[in-house]
Parts: structure tokens; C-alpha cells; sequence
């Protein structure tokens, strides 16, 4: 595997800009002679889609979903970074880059994250022009508030659903190509498998197709085209219980891995402090409270055991606890962040909190998220103001109102930084496919901040793969192959045979059971804190679990009809594969870092312990058949400006 | 009963009456199931995958519904509950509706929505592509990636941005149209072409967007809008009915304007 970043020479200010001049570009009159194939339709697809059909390429878009505006882009709930400065607070495109690199616990790759500052600016302009009703001030100019991991108030937000605007944008503006003929889209669609065709030249495959399935009909289809984009989200799903919707799967990406395309990072997963604590067994996903709660709200446990038991068994309620007894415990610990400290940071803390015997939820799994000071300096109205929708979904939830006490919070996994590898170019190893947005591993490092996953999908869709799948077509000129290529055939009759074979084991399971018990083995022994006893069972736990899957699952109905088990056990049967990549990845990155947390390496204080020397690389994994381990090949990250140092927000 | 619970409360037995049809050319019929031990705390979707996993392990097909994020903002869940779109919560989607606000004993009408451009695929999922259709029409403002303003060029007062805001929170369900004796898509058409049409750079459009996304409602079958407003009763996101007296008004200054050759 070749691993070529292919990142342009020049003063890393400078790269982007030059980069865009020298590249190839393909005349507007010959855009039409080429077909993008481009899967999923969330900020990345979406407004690659629409982006590449806005300049004349003609796209097909997919998604799984009964319209591209369910893409879980749309669950984003507090806001988009972007390094305008209007605050006048000082920051910038350096700083907004400099916090990236360093949330991203220095293990992300440096021309690529600055680049992605630069571009911030102008999906603001973009999304505004869309009409995204961003926040205005009374003067009419656009509002700003602050998240984690950031000491400058540079978050854009609509409300707490900036996600959905800014889908709704993406959206609005696909459709408008869909009307025109520009995009084919094909709903309910599901991909199930890449195509690799050799090049014209018989030379390395190319990515030129995939293998979908109709899921109404179920007819499996294949697609030829002159490029593949993924834009197909994240693997948080693996957990079975994250704040992913229902669908989101690892189906696209892990299939590409099998096609050869690297893995990197999968053990780069991002839990997030603030989640609505489980109910109980019947728990089907874990809804996500906004970081921005944490502007105004604070974290407190009691101090004491005895009187955490006691709130747990409802016998005292939280305002009866004195302030003195209370641990306000990220205050405590990082006074320069307080409440704001990154995820990574403010998850650990929560859990060894409740691990201490501190958890105030009937499981014993809950933090307080308290708002009666801010109530009392801001007034309720305002409160309600900024918070209206969290607070409602809250006590829609769990039954409880904020205004009359703490919420509880407590982590739960929300995204993951790792995922295929690419280039600056945002390609994989795979000529011809590339990856957008959270579905490849190179902006975030080892910890996404805040606001910053919305600002990633929309930078490479809108003003990034424009310019790089350009120089990639003008290259390897129009002509995509036909579908009756022996590759599109064999892809095909694969795809066919895994379904039949799904259907066929007649076991006593279902998809969903499995789903769950796989989920317990992996946020047990790689969720907040891993170790390597622990992920040593968990690769005996996880193949063990595998080989009971192809024993004794139960599909019940036909592969020829709309069949949403037979659609739960192929996106199971993929994380089961995938866990074992996940927890291979964990046990191999032997330092802590970002959202990895290895329990032997932390330093007195309970912080992560990076290992900048054996380490400060990219981990990509290449698939070697079967039943044969993957082997790693190694991005080393080389750091022009940023010195390495100590993560440290105190 | 689980200790983890929010509320230590008794679970519900219930009997669910299931609309079930194989496809969309087959009929279909209400069917009786016994669930038992729902934990108060499970949402309505929670429930439901109860049942089905009930139906699985005897070999029988379960429900199928359309559901994906599962917090109330995808608008994929689409389900009738006993003649009411969502459910019996205000702003509350099937998804947020947590069994907490049933009763042990209860019996539970479950339907798609039931509306003629809303053809049913598959027990509860119906097909909802006419609302796709309508915002390819017309629901979107021209601006071609690169080409805009600094977007603090554009003053927007903070009455006007909420306002846009209010009407941009429509999640696209449909709740509204099965909600309608007439199956009308006005809240929906008018949610999104307020939102657009209150905002400076929604003008240049404004009238080609109202009057096109109106003819494609039109044509997809729904029906017309009588003033019942059923529709805002069961929006999930309270979109107000002055949203179609906007709308109103907008497409009648474009169809006179239209009338005399001033709309391209």
C-alpha cells in the first residue's frame, strides 16, 4: 500500500492557494462527459452533489433514507465554527486552526486541518446566501457563541438545530440540481459494494462503480461512473447504543477497506459528556444535549458517596445538597476552561467520577448538569432563549424539568475521527474513490472540537473536492466503464450471495440481539478507558461472537421486499468484522491520545500520556483476506509550524 | 422491572392494533398484538421494537415503520396513534413519545399516515417523495458554491432571522398532510416558502418559487387548504398558520404579477 499524502510544498499558509492554481481543471464543455457517483446526501454528499453538479459534471447521489434531508447531519444541534473574527476576541484563521491541531491532541495532519480553517470563512458566506437563518444580533449582524476547546466566541448557530439548517441548505441546493436534471437521486438506496475497474492504461483498479440495493424492491443494481465519493458518515453504530440515528452504518467504507482502500484510525472515537443517561434494556440510541448547554450549565457530583446513594434512591433531591458538599469537578480541575474543557476531557472526568461511586442516575451512570445559577443571573426567559429546544427534548425524554432541577448527563459515544484514509486531495489509496466528511479520518486527529464536524463536511464538499476530483478527472480523462464489465458482474453476484446466505442460516437470533450484545463487548473493553488486558478479551469476545452470528442468525422475510432485518444483519455482520479492526487499532496505539485512552499511560493527574515518539503517526490498516490479520502501514505526521506539547486546558 | 429507570413506575400491558399490508398493491388490515412489560420509560419507537422483536423469535415478520435519528428532527417517523398524526403529545414526534404518557390496559391504534400522495410501501412506511418534489420546484435560493457576499453584508434584523427561523424548523414529515381531511400540503409548502420569502436573499426568486412550488403541490395530488388547522395542531415543530396566510398572500401578488408578464 502506498501511502502518499501528497501534500504541495510551500509555506503552509500558502499550500491551499497554490495547490488550486496548479492543479488540472476540466473545461466546462467536456464537465458534461463525466459521471459522479456520490453516497450519502449529509453535509458532505449533499453539497458535493450539488457543488459538482452546479459546475456541469453530471452526478447520481444515494442514500439510504426516504429523502436526502433525513442524512444525520441534520441531528447537529449547536453550531459551526468559522474563523471571522467578528467578535473581535482575536481570533483567526491560525488560532481556529492552531485549536484544531491541538483538540485534535496533535495526531492530525497539519496542511490539511489549516486548510480547513481557511475555507471556514467562506462556508458561512455560502450558507448564509442559502438563506440558513443563522442567529442575528439586534443590528442584524450574525451572532456567535462559544464551545469547547476554545477561548474565542466563533460558533454560528440557528438556534440548537444548526445541523438541519445547514442540511436544509445542502438540501435545498441539491434540489435544485435534482430539478434541473443535473443529479439523479436515488432514494432508498443502500450501497453494498465498491467496483474496482482496471484503468484504460489495465493498470492499478480504479474506483468506477458500486453495487447498491433498492430497499423497497430489493433489486440489487450496479452503477458505473468516473468517480466514487463516500460521504457516508460514521462507524459510532459498532456501540450499538451512540447518538448516531438507527441507520448509520460502517457498510460503505468497510467494504472499500476489503477492496484494498486503508483504515485509518479506527480507534479514534469521540465520546460526548453531555448525553441523556440509559433508561434501561429497551435503550435503542442515546440522545445527545448540546455542548453550548455547557456555556451556562455546570457539572457537579456530590462529594460524598453516601449522599451520592442517597440521590440515586431518590430519598434526598439535588438542591437539598449544600454548595459546600458539591465537587463542581471541571471547574476544579481545569480552571481555565471550567465547564467548556474539551469532550475527551469532560467524558473521562464524568465516568471516574461515577466510577468513585460519585453518579447521581439510578444506574449509578449520571453527572449533574445544573442551571440554577445561570437561571438566577440570566432569568429563565433567556435561558429559555438559547436553550429552549434542549430543555424541551429533556423532559420530553426522562420526564423531568431542567427549570425545576439539574439535568443528568453522561457520556456516550457521539463520532468518530477515524476512518479511510486519504490524501490532500481527500482520494484514498484507491484511485477514483474519495472520501468526505466524517467518513475519512484526516481533519480532527484523535479528538474533534466542538462546531467543527459541521465546518469539515461542508468545507470538503463545497470548496474541496470541486477543485481535487477536477484534477483527478482532467487526468484520467471521461469514459466511465460499462456495467457489463466482468468486475460490476462478479460485485454483483457477491452482493447476491450474502443476502441469500443472510436469509438462508434460518437461526434463532435476530440482527437486533446481536447488534446489542456486540455493543456491550465493545463499549465495555474499548469505550472511555482501555486497557490492554481488556482488548485482548475483547478480540476473543468479538470472533467468538462473529462465528455465533453465521449459526444462528434469524432473517424472516424474503430478499425481494422491503426487509428491514435483512438490512440490520448485513450492517451487523460488517460492524462484527469491523469491531475486531477497532480493537486491534486500540490495543496497537500503545499511548493515550485524544478520545484513546489507555489506562497505563496517564500522568499523575489522570491526563491522557501521549507517545510522541513511537507515535505521532497516522495508524492505516490494510486488509489482507479473511482470516488473516490486517497489517499496518504508518502515515508519519511531519509538523512544519506546530511544535508538539502538552494538551493542557487548565 | 430495570433499577435504571428514571422513574420507578409500573410497566403497561397493551394491545397494539397494527395497520399491516405486504406492498403498496396488496390490501391491507388492522391486526391485534398482546405486548406486555413496556417500561414506561421506553419511547413509542422503543415499543415497537419490543413487538417486533416479539414476532421474530416466532418467526413472523415484523412491523415495518420508517425511523432513523430517533430525537425528533430527521422527520422520518410516520405514525398515526389512535387517528392522531404523532401522537397525543403537542410538539412531540412518534420518536419522542415516551410510554409514560399511556396506560396499563390501554389499547393503541397504530397507522401510516393516511393521505392519497402519501401512497402506503409497506405496513406503517408510506412514500413521500411528492414533498421532494415540491422543493426541487421551487423550495431553494440560487447560489452557486463560491459566488457569495461576506455574509455580514446582508443586515437581517433579529425579528426578521427568527422569523425565517420559525418557519426553516419544518422537518418535512408529512404529519401535517395526514393530519388534513384534505390531505392539503399548504403548512408544509408555506413553511418553506415563508422561510425563503422573509429573508433579503430569498427576493430576486420570490415569486417563480410560490408560484411553482404551489402548481408542482398541486399536481402531486394533495388537496386544497379549507382552514381546518389541524395541521399546525399536530406539527412537531409548531409551525404557525400564519405561515400559509404568508404564503397566501405571496403567491396571489405572483399570480397578478404573472398575470402582466412580470415574473420570468
Amino acid at each position: 500500500m502506498k501511502l502518499d499524502a501528497k501534500i504541495p510544498a510551500g509555506p503552509l499558509a500558502d499550500k491551499w492557494d497554490l495547490h488550486k492554481a496548479s492543479i488540472k481543471l476540466v473545461n466546462p464543455a467536456n464537465r458534461r462527459k463525466y459521471r459522479i457517483l456520490v453516497v450519502g446526501s449529509g453535509l458532505a454528499g449533499a453539497s458535493a452533489a450539488a457543488t459538482l453538479g452546479e459546475l456541469g459534471y453530471n452526478v447520481s447521489c444515494f442514500c439510504y433514507q426516504d429523502s436526502p434531508r433525513r442524512a444525520h447531519s441534520i441531528a447537529a444541534q449547536g453550531g459551526i465554527n468559522a474563523a471571522k473574527n467578528y467578535q473581535n476576541d482575536g481570533d483567526s484563521v491560525y488560532r481556529l486552526f492552531y485549536d484544531t491541531i491541538k483538540g485534535g491532541d496533535f495526531r492530525a495532519r497539519e496542511a490539511n486541518v489549516y486548510r480547513l480553517a481557511q475555507v471556514s470563512v467562506d462556508i458561512i458566506d455560502q450558507c448564509a446566501a442559502q438563506g440558513v437563518p443563522f442567529a442575528r444580533e439586534y443590528g442584524g449582524l450574525l451572532d456567535n457563541r462559544s464551545f469547547g476547546g476554545a477561548q474565542v466566541s466563533r460558533t454560528f448557530y440557528a438556534r440548537g438545530q444548526t445541523g438541519q439548517q445547514l442540511l436544509l441548505g445542502a438540501y435545498s441546493a441539491l434540489s435544485r440540481q435534482i430539478g434541473l436534471g443535473q443529479v439523479q437521486m436515488y432514494n432508498r438506496h443502500e450501497m453494498l459494494d465498491l467496483v474496482l475497474v482496471p484503468d484504460k492504461t489495465g493498470g492499478e483498479p480504479h474506483a468506477k462503480g458500486i453495487i447498491t440495493r433498492n430497499l423497497v424492491t430489493g433489486a440489487v443494481e450496479a452503477f458505473a461512473g468516473d468517480a466514487v465519493l463516500l460521504c457516508t458518515g460514521g462507524y459510532g453504530n459498532v456501540f450499538y447504543l451512540s447518538t448516531n440515528a438507527q441507520g448509520c452504518n460502517v457498510t460503505a467504507i468497510y467494504r472499500a477497506y476489503k477492496h484494498g482502500a486503508g483504515l485509518a484510525n479506527p480507534c479514534y472515537t469521540q465520546i460526548h459528556p453531555t448525553c441523556i443517561p440509559v433508561h434501561g434494556d429497551q435503550q435503542s440510541k442515546l440522545t445527545l444535549m448540546s455542548e453550548s448547554l455547557r456555556n451556562d450549565g455546570r457539572v457537579w457530583v456530590p462529594k460524598s458517596p453516601a449522599v451520592a446513594a442517597k440521590l440515586r434512591a431518590r430519598e434526598i433531591k439535588p438542591h437539598d445538597v449544600a454548595e459546600e458538599d458539591r465537587d463542581y469537578y471541571l471547574e476544579r480541575k481545569y480552571p481555565s476552561f471550567g465547564n467548556l474543557a474539551p469532550r475527551d476531557i469532560s467524558s473521562r472526568a464524568a465516568k471516574e467520577a461515577c466510577d468513585n461511586g460519585l453518579g447521581v442516575a439510578a444506574s449509578g451512570q449520571g453527572v449533574y448538569l445544573d442551571f440554577t445559577d445561570a437561571i438566577k443571573r440570566l432569568g429563565h426567559k433567556k435561558i429559555a432563549e438559547r436553550y429552549g429546544n434542549l430543555i424541551d427534548m429533556y423532559h420530553r425524554i426522562t420526564g423531568d424539568s431542567p427549570y425545576h432541577g439539574p439535568m443528568m448527563i453522561y457520556p456516550a459515544v457521539h463520532y468518530t475521527m477515524g476512518g479511510l484514509w486519504v490524501d490532500y486531495n481527500l482520494m484514498s489509496n484507491i484511485p477514483g474513490l474519495f472520501v468526505l466528511g466524517e467518513a475519512n479520518f484526516s481533519d480532527h486527529g484523535a479528538n474533534r472540537l466542538g462546531a467543527s464536524a459541521l465546518m469539515q463536511g461542508l468545507a470538503d464538499g463545497y470548496f474541496i473536492i470541486p477543485y481535487t476530483l477536477g484534477d483527478y478527472l482532467a487526468k484520467t480523462g471521461a469514459g466511465a466503464p460499462s456495467t457489463h464489465h466482468e468486475a460490476f458482474k462478479t460485485a454483483h453476484a457477491a452482493t447476491n450471495d450474502l443476502l441469500k446466505k443472510m436469509l438462508s442460516i434460518q437461526g434463532d437470533t435476530s440482527p437486533r440481539a446481536f447488534h446489542q450484545r456486540l455493543g456491550k463487548i465493545v463499549w465495555e473493553y474499548c469505550g472511555m478507558a482501555r486497557n490492554e488486558a481488556g482488548l485482548k478479551k475483547a478480540l476473543q469476545l468479538i470472533p467468538e461472537l462473529r462465528a455465533e452470528f453465521w449459526k444462528r442468525l434469524r432473517v424472516t422475510g424474503t430478499e425481494a421486499s422491503l426487509n428491514m432485518e435483512l438490512e440490520r444483519a448485513g450492517r451487523v455482520a460488517d460492524f462484527l468484522d469491523f469491531a475486531e479492526l477497532l480493537c486491534r487499532d486500540a490495543l496497537d496505539r500503545d499511548e493515550s491520545c485524544g478520545g484513546h485512552f489507555r489506562t497505563e499511560h496517564q500522568d499523575a493527574e489522570g491526563e491522557a500520556k501521549r507517545d510522541d515518539e513511537r507515535f505521532h503517526n497516522a495508524s492505516v490498516w490494510e486488509y489482507l483476506g479473511e482470516n488473516t490479520p490486517p497489517v499496518k502501514h504508518i502515515e508519519p505526521l511531519v509538523y512544519e509550524e506546530v511544535h508538539l506539547a502538552t494538551r493542557s486546558y487548565k | 422491572m430495570s433499577s435504571t429507570s428514571h422513574h420507578p413506575a409500573k410497566n403497561l400491558n397493551l394491545t397494539l392494533r397494527v395497520w399491516r399490508q405486504p406492498t403498496a398493491g396488496q390490501p391491507g388490515r388492522l391486526v391485534d398484538y398482546a405486548l406486555t412489560e413496556v417500561s414506561p420509560d421506553s419511547s413509542f419507537l422503543e415499543m415497537m421494537d419490543q413487538l417486533n422483536e416479539q414476532l421474530v423469535a416466532k418467526g413472523e415478520e415484523p412491523v415495518a415503520f420508517d425511523h432513523d435519528c430517533r430525537e425528533g428532527i430527521c422527520g422520518m417517523c410516520s405514525m398515526t396513534i389512535n387517528g392522531v398524526p404523532h401522537g397525543p403529545e403537542r410538539a412531540t414526534t412518534v420518536c419522542q413519545l415516551h410510554m409514560r404518557h399511556f396506560h396499563d390496559g390501554d389499547t393503541i391504534i397504530i397507522e401510516p399516515w393516511r393521505a392519497r400522495a402519501f401512497p402506503v410501501v409497506r405496513d406503517l412506511v408510506v412514500d413521500r417523495s411528492a414533498f421532494d418534489r415540491v422543493v426541487q420546484a421551487g423550495g431553494f435560493i440560487s447560489a452557486r458554491a463560491g459566488s457569495a457576499p461576506d455574509a455580514n453584508e446582508l443586515l437581517i434584523s433579529k425579528q426578521v432571522a427568527d422569523y425565517a427561523m420559525d418557519a426553516a424548523a419544518c422537518i418535512g414529515c408529512g404529519a401535517c398532510v395526514a393530519a388534513c381531511k384534505n390531505g392539503s400540503a399548504m403548512l408544509f409548502v408555506a413553511a418553506k416558502a415563508s422561510h425563503l420569502n422573509a429573508l433579503p436573499q430569498g427576493q430576486p426568486e420570490k415569486d417563480r418559487r410560490v408560484l411553482a412550488m404551489v402548481r408542482t403541490m398541486d399536481s402531486e395530488g394533495f388537496g386544497n387548504c379549507t382552514n381546518f388547522a389541524e395541521c399546525s395542531a399536530v406539527c412537531p415543530k409548531e409551525i404557525k398558520l400564519d405561515h400559509i396566510a404568508h404564503l397566501n398572500r405571496d403567491y396571489l401578488v405572483a399570480t397578478v404579477k404573472n398575470f402582466f408578464g412580470k415574473v420570468e
